[in-house]
């Protein structure tokens, strides 16, 4: 039985729509992976010397072991959005003479195969083979290496439980953050608490037990709560939320705009891959920070002006390059419609200059980083609202893939074509070389001056630009309703 | 007036719509049978100007409709659930298609008063988006929300299909209401004889894309219909 199930579930993903995308697409997500892959396991193996290094004065496994309790609960924290219960794949079995027990183990043991604890082996098999060469104990270093194989499982399956609940997920999030605050400001060492338990599993092999037990227990809790309810109506069925309904009554006065702006922002908000992209924006915010505290990047001009247009145009870029794959479920319907094209543009673009303007405003606490971080970002965002929002919206106009707006945003590679890549040319470096040109040649003054003078530029071309992208929204019309159709595309 | 001239459309070397000449009147209740694959939904999408036609073209009251988008403003459809938008609620979406046409929230009201009867409860005021609907209350919302801002012509592709008996009767009821109107024009498809015959003045088939049959309804067209498709 098991192995029917499990070529069913081969063929599944062999022959999956994801499979079947154009092959540049392919190669370079492939290679895409084998680099996360690659410097994963380069991380895992260098583990040892960087901790050693840090923290001269203690074993690099005591190190570790004190910082386990974090990966434990931004993995917890992290899983939340990436994996969920694949429960809808059992529907076709319910009506055939496959066991309840047999179906629930099938589940539960394809998610131990899942590629997020796959990931996590990428990491410490490499660091584990490191200390067999630095002469820590085969047996202890092996029993280590199984138990945090259970902790990831448990990891996994506890997630599977608690995925329900969007109040897990605050209290996960609520826990790290008051955990971290303690540790950083001294006030109580969570890393001194667990520090020694996450050690005992290599210092005692014995215990290897206790997360064995563990994985088995939560296995268990979840075949129960699985096993007791596989039938459609329970929870087979995709949670159906209760609509809110608002009339945005506030978007009338942007007159005929009003109309598309109150449709966008509704289909933004109640859209799990949409409202992502608005949580994931404003994190980006934070993205200048990893640049900004490190001396190497103090006078790394242009790597400013890269985090300018990537903090202010976030938004932009995940939004904008979808442009207008969003609505591609009802883009017949649209087509087919009284609706001038060109308002339901100047209704994005709006959107999106809200964004660009939103995020600058975040991004003015990097003035305590010199002035050059606000004079950059002022310039970027600039640049951002005259010149790319009229190019990413022409670059839309040969997006061709379908996407469903419903479905989780991870790892959804769903509207992606060679054209998410190309937009990057434009959107992303040409704006980095203008800028990196003006400041090398003449000064940095010049360069924030230039980058403002072309986003003025574009917002006084802007109704030009706008016809022009209309009327290639119009050309393109027919390839767009046909490619939106496909629903493996 | 929909006028049809020398129309084909192909896809490599299948041909899967032939229409040479084909004159819709005004206030016509028209009906579109056919197999699957018959070319029912191509016609009624390059009434759309949804796909290119491959030669020829069609009038839509005057208006050459792959060249202008004049048509639009007298012209509604629903051909499939790709016409709604999944995450608006049905009183949303309403609107939303009423400001499209120019109609504000009062007209809306008023018309969808009247189809109190065919929602029978279930479309409004659920507190559910379109897309959690069952595809029958999908359909229904779909249907009147191409009744909205007076069009005079009126598209629906296999509008009976999926629904329950009662509902079928009902629309029945509205699409011959609406085609007695005389400025309307009714298009309807379907592969249920019996309804198309009732609501349809004038009945045509198409097989392998083109019209194999041009009727007007009369009591035998039943009949004669029935012995075509068991040939």
């Amino acid at each position: 039985m098991f192995k029917r199930f499990a070529s069913l579930q081969w063929k599944s993903f062999f022959r999956s729509a994801n499979l079947g995308k154009s092959l540049a697409v392919k190669i370079l997500m492939g290679f895409f992976a084998v680099y996360m892959l690659v410097v994963l396991a380069a991380s895992g193996a260098g583990m040892y010397f960087l901790l050693r290094k840090a923290v001269p004065d203690q074993s690099p496994m005591w190190t570790l072991s004190q910082y386990l309790i974090y990966w434990v609960l931004i993995e917890l924290f992290l899983r939340y959005f990436m994996q969920k219960l694949p429960v809808m794949d059992i529907k076709p079995f319910l009506t055939t003479p496959v066991k309840k027990s047999s179906i629930a183990h099938y589940i539960l043991g394809r998610s131990a195969a899942s590629i997020y604890n796959l990931l996590s082996l990428f990491f410490f098999i490499p660091f584990c083979i490191v200390l067999l060469f630095q002469g820590y104990s085969g047996i202890n270093v092996l029993f280590w290496l199984v138990a945090i194989m259970a902790i990831v499982l448990s990891i996994n399956y506890l997630n599977l439980l608690i995925n329900k609940s969007d109040k897990a997920l605050s209290v996960i999030g609520g826990i790290i953050v008051i955990s971290y605050a303690l540790d950083y400001f001294g006030v109580f060492s969570i890393k001194d608490v667990f520090g020694p338990i996450f050690h005992g599993l290599y210092a005692y092999p014995i215990t290897v037990l206790v997360p064995l037990v563990l994985a088995v227990f939560i296995y268990y809790i979840n075949y129960k709560f699985l096993h007791d309810k596989i039938y459609l109506d329970a929870n087979l069925k995709p949670k159906k939320v209760q609509a809110n309904t608002s009339d945005l009554a506030w978007t009338k006065r942007f007159g005929d705009l009003g109309t598309f702006l109150q449709l966008d922002l509704k289909m933004i908000w109640r859209n799990k891959r949409t409202k992502s992209q608005v949580w994931i924006s404003l994190l980006f915010v934070f993205y200048g920070l990893i640049f900004y505290t490190q001396e190497i990047y103090a006078n790394m001009m242009p790597m400013k002006a890269f985090l300018g247009v990537f903090m202010t145009g976030i938004f932009l870029s995940n939004f904008g390059q979808f442009i207008p794959a969003w609505d591609s479920s009802y883009y017949s319907m649209m087509m087919s419609q009284n609706i001038p094209l060109r308002k339901y543009l100047e209704s994005k673009a709006l959107l999106i200059s809200v964004s660009v303007i939103f995020m600058f405003l975040l991004t003015i606490p990097y003035v305590y980083f010199g002035w050059e971080a606000l004079a950059i970002n002022f310039g970027c965002a600039l640049y951002n609202l005259g010149v790319n929002i009229p190019v990413i919206l022409y670059f839309g106009s040969f997006n061709k893939k379908r996407i469903e707006l419903d479905q989780s945003p991870f790892g959804n590679m769903q509207g992606t074509s060679a054209n998410q890549f190309l937009i990057m040319v434009p959107v992303l470096i040409v704006p980095i070389l203008i800028f990196t040109l003006f400041y090398y040649l003449i000064s940095l003054e010049v360069a924030v001056i230039v980058l403002c003078v072309l986003g003025l530029a574009g917002l006084a071309l802007r109704n030009t630009l706008l016809d022009k992208v209309t009327d290639q929204y119009r050309k393109k019309k027919y390839g767009m309703i046909a490619g939106f159709k496909e629903k493996n595309g | 007036m929909i006028t049809v001239q020398n129309l084909t459309k192909k896809y490599g070397t299948q041909t899967v719509l032939n229409l040479e000449n084909l004159e819709i009147p005004t206030g016509q209740s028209f009906g579109l049978v056919g197999n699957n694959g018959a070319g029912k939904t191509t016609f009624f999408s390059l009434l759309l100007d949804l796909i290119q036609p491959s030669s020829g073209h069609i009038e839509n009251n005057g208006v050459q409709v792959n060249t202008s988008e004049e048509w639009k403003p007298i012209t509604s459809s629903f051909i499939d659930e790709t016409f709604l938008i999944g995450y608006l609620t049905p009183e949303e979406y309403f609107y939303f298609i009423g400001d499209l046409r120019g109609q504000n929230k009062a007209d809306v009201d008023a018309l969808l008063a009247q189809f109190a009867d065919f929602f029978h409860g279930e479309i409004l005021g659920q507190k559910k988006y379109l897309r959690d609907l069952s595809k029958g209350n999908q359909k229904k919302a779909g249907i009147v929300a191409s009744f909205i801002g007076n069009p005079q012509v009126v598209i629906l592709d296999e509008p009976f299909a999926n629904l329950d008996p009662t509902t079928q009767i009902r629309l029945k009821g509205i699409i011959k209401d609406l085609a007695a109107k005389d400025n309307v024009t009714v298009l309807v498809s379907s592969h249920d004889l019996i309804h198309v015959t009732e609501v349809c003045e004038r009945i045509v088939v198409l097989n392998k894309g083109e019209v194999v049959k041009d009727i007007k309804t009369s009591t035998e067209t039943l009949k004669e219909l029935e012995a075509f498709f068991a040939g």
